[in-house]
């Protein structure tokens, strides 16, 4: 297993915003290599590969530029810890943060994966649950979400009769305008290009649906604006922004690409935060999280240990499986040769299988350790040897 | 006496000026506005004391019950732990009007009034508690001009502060609180001018200035940057009239 793939910890906004991809993208991009998964978020895109496929230039492709010194290539036990620590939240910005988990969960199930991706896969949504029930490291309110909520709170104080636009239907979007809900601000309109998704959303949130086209007599109506459309230009320019004003506007653009004008920001008494500005002003707030990701770098431990000790087991369950066979079958043809009653020929299909059942217990489980060590290919061989496994019957 | 009690005052103002510039020692800084503001209020009772009428009539006296009125309003709320920028604001100027206070004698006791200690203490009791709530209302008036470049800048720290539209809001509530205080202390300074049948002279025209300029702000409610500067306008008003003016006033 290999994973190649570029983050936030190394590559800019303005790289990975060439790099971000849908998730019907992603997975195209993914059945595109055979049997991979493609995790693609505002923060990161990543190929996870089974095979032998070439995914560095996959995501050449997609970046446009050599990535060379940029990406990050983990293979096997390194790759399976990288994803459970992606997983659990541990890789983010924000430690911790609960989103990922979705979008990893989301990747998965996007494509049907080989059985060492599948098994890499759910136990990494396992430890990402894990994580969160037995550690606090998701209890303090610091995702991007939340973060976009407090700063909206630092500009207007109480959020209470504030009216915020939702543009788009992104699901960090979305958590935001919930958020912004749970602190008393209305979500007025809901925007998007597609009529029924702003309905929708509308609907759920209480506001009016509007058109992209819309935008401008919106803007005037409300104090925050949300946008984290997929479209990939700008939706929103500065000079769409209403001149007078006697209140602030507050504009978050989680979008990657993003959708509104960075020239925003110069405009009097409004105030733009993109991704990357959430990011910053989360990392500032997590000295308590940091402290419960210790925790939680233990349990990713531990998972990842369990994996790689699955992982070379696999190098004895072949010889395993044979030897049960090799032993079911002389089983099996020494039962044919008894003339006995059916009541009876039950009784000794049940006492054989027992013995049979205890008589290989203790070689397995020795084997499986032999595994976990470096020992397990050595054990296997003596295996196939000492019962001629592999000789020609 | 008066000496033993300037001295610790000054020190808790000076001492709270610097402190407050780290976090790690706002506590401290808080605990230097509150035992010079005690020191300062034990100051101003000997004086009380000692004096045979309105003990602030000078322009020194004025200044030290202006810089007590501030402080004390300042400890009303503002020494909570997201307001300690504005504790860095306001305890300079208040150690550094307070020591200029003592230049001129206005730290000293058994001071001499021309007037009456009724007609004072409406007249420069009033007047100066709303300077002390026009200084304060500069203060946050600077404090959201230096919050909102913050944003602008979007640094990271910035929820340690308090909202900007808080520090609007209690910019508006200060001023509007102090007009009135202020229009009482000029009706009856006008009063008794007009009994005396003298003429403005030039820190009384400025005050009349100054009320307008902070009557205007009370029912026009500027909001944004353009608020922040007027209130930081008017108290450049209020500093000419306290510093400049004010020695031939109450000479």
């Amino acid at each position: 297993m290999k994973l190649i793939g570029v983050s936030h910890h190394v590559a800019p906004v303005e790289l990975r915003e060439r790099m971000t991809l849908d998730l019907e993208h992603a997975a195209e991009l993914a059945r595109s290599l055979g049997d991979a998964v493609c995790l693609s978020t505002c923060n990161r895109t990543e190929l996870y590969v089974a095979g032998e496929a070439d995914a560095l230039d996959a995501l050449e492709s997609l970046a446009g530029e050599p990535l060379d010194g940029t990406a990050y290539v983990l293979h096997d036990d390194a790759a399976a810890l990288h994803l459970f620590r992606v997983a659990a939240g541990l890789d983010s910005l924000v430690p911790g943060e609960g989103e990922i988990l979705g979008q990893v969960r989301d990747a998965f199930e996007a494509v049907e994966p080989g059985p060492l991706l599948d098994r890499v896969f759910r136990q990494a949504l396992a430890v990402g649950k894990r994580v969160r029930s037995e550690t606090a490291i998701g209890e303090s309110p610091a995702s991007v979400s939340s973060a976009a909520a407090a700063l909206a709170a630092q500009v207007f104080g109480d959020l209470k009769g504030r009216r915020a636009l939702l543009v788009g239907a992104g699901r960090i979007g979305e958590l935001a305008a919930a958020n912004l809900a749970s602190r008393g601000a209305e979500i007025a309109f809901v925007a998007n290009r597609s009529a029924g998704a702003a309905r929708e959303l509308a609907h759920r949130f209480g506001g009016e649906p509007v058109g992209l086209d819309e935008l401008g007599r919106a803007l005037a109506d409300v104090d925050v604006v949300i946008s984290s459309t997929s479209a990939p230009e700008q939706i929103l320019r500065a000079a769409d922004v209403p001149a007078k004003r006697r209140r602030p506007l507050f504009f978050i653009d989680i979008a990657v690409p993003r959708d509104l004008d960075p020239a925003i920001q110069q405009l009097e008494s409004c105030f733009l935060y993109d991704i990357d500005d959430l990011e910053a002003v989360v990392a500032e707030t997590l000295a308590g999280r940091r402290a419960e990701a210790a925790r939680a770098e233990q349990l990713v431990a531990e998972e990842a240990e369990r994996f790689r000790n699955w992982r070379a087991s696999l190098d004895v369950v072949p010889a395993i499986a044979s030897l049960r066979a090799y032993a079911e079958q002389i089983r099996a043809g020494e039962l044919a040769k008894v003339n006995v009653s059916e009541r009876e020929r039950r009784t000794l299909e049940s006492v054989t299988q027992q013995m049979l059942n205890k008589l290989l217990h203790l070689p397995t489980v020795r084997m499986k350790e032999a595994a976990a060590g470096a020992d397990g290919a050595t054990y296997a061989d003596a295996v196939r040897h000492l019962f001629g496994l592999d000789d020609p019957k | 006496m008066v000496e033993l009690l300037f001295w610790p005052a000054l020190l808790g103002y000076g001492e709270a000026a610097f402190a407050y510039a780290s976090s790690r020692t706002s506590n401290a800084a808080t605990w230097g506005v509150r035992i010079g503001w005690l020191a300062q209020t034990a100051l101003l009772a000997v004086q009380a004391a000692n004096a045979d009428a309105f003990p602030w009539g000078s322009w020194s006296g004025s200044l030290n019950l202006f810089v007590w009125l501030v402080v004390g309003a300042y400890l009303i709320w503002g020494c909570r732990p997201r307001f300690r920028l504005l504790g860095l604001a306001v305890m300079p100027l208040a150690a550094a009007l307070f020591a200029v206070a003592r230049l001129g004698g206005g730290t000293r006791a058994g001071g001499h009034a021309h007037y009456s200690s009724l007609f004072l203490v409406v007249h420069v009791g009033l007047v100066l508690a709303a300077f002390a709530g026009f200084t304060l209302a500069a203060a946050l008036a600077g404090l959201y001009l230096w919050e909102e470049s913050r944003l602008k800048r979007r640094a990271t720290n910035i929820l340690r502060l308090p909202p900007l539209a808080s520090l609007e809001r209690l910019t508006w509530r200060t001023i509007a609180f102090s007009l009135p205080l202020l229009t009482l202390g000029l009706i009856a300074g006008i009063v008794r001018l007009r009994e005396d049948g003298g003429s403005l002279d030039a820190l009384e025209a400025l005050t009349v200035g100054t009320w307008l300029l902070y009557g205007a702000f009370v029912v026009r409610r500027p909001t944004g940057r353009r608020a922040a500067y007027l209130a930081l306008g008017g108290f450049a008003l209020v500093i000419v009239a306290r510093l400049a003016l004010s020695a031939g006033h109450f000479a």
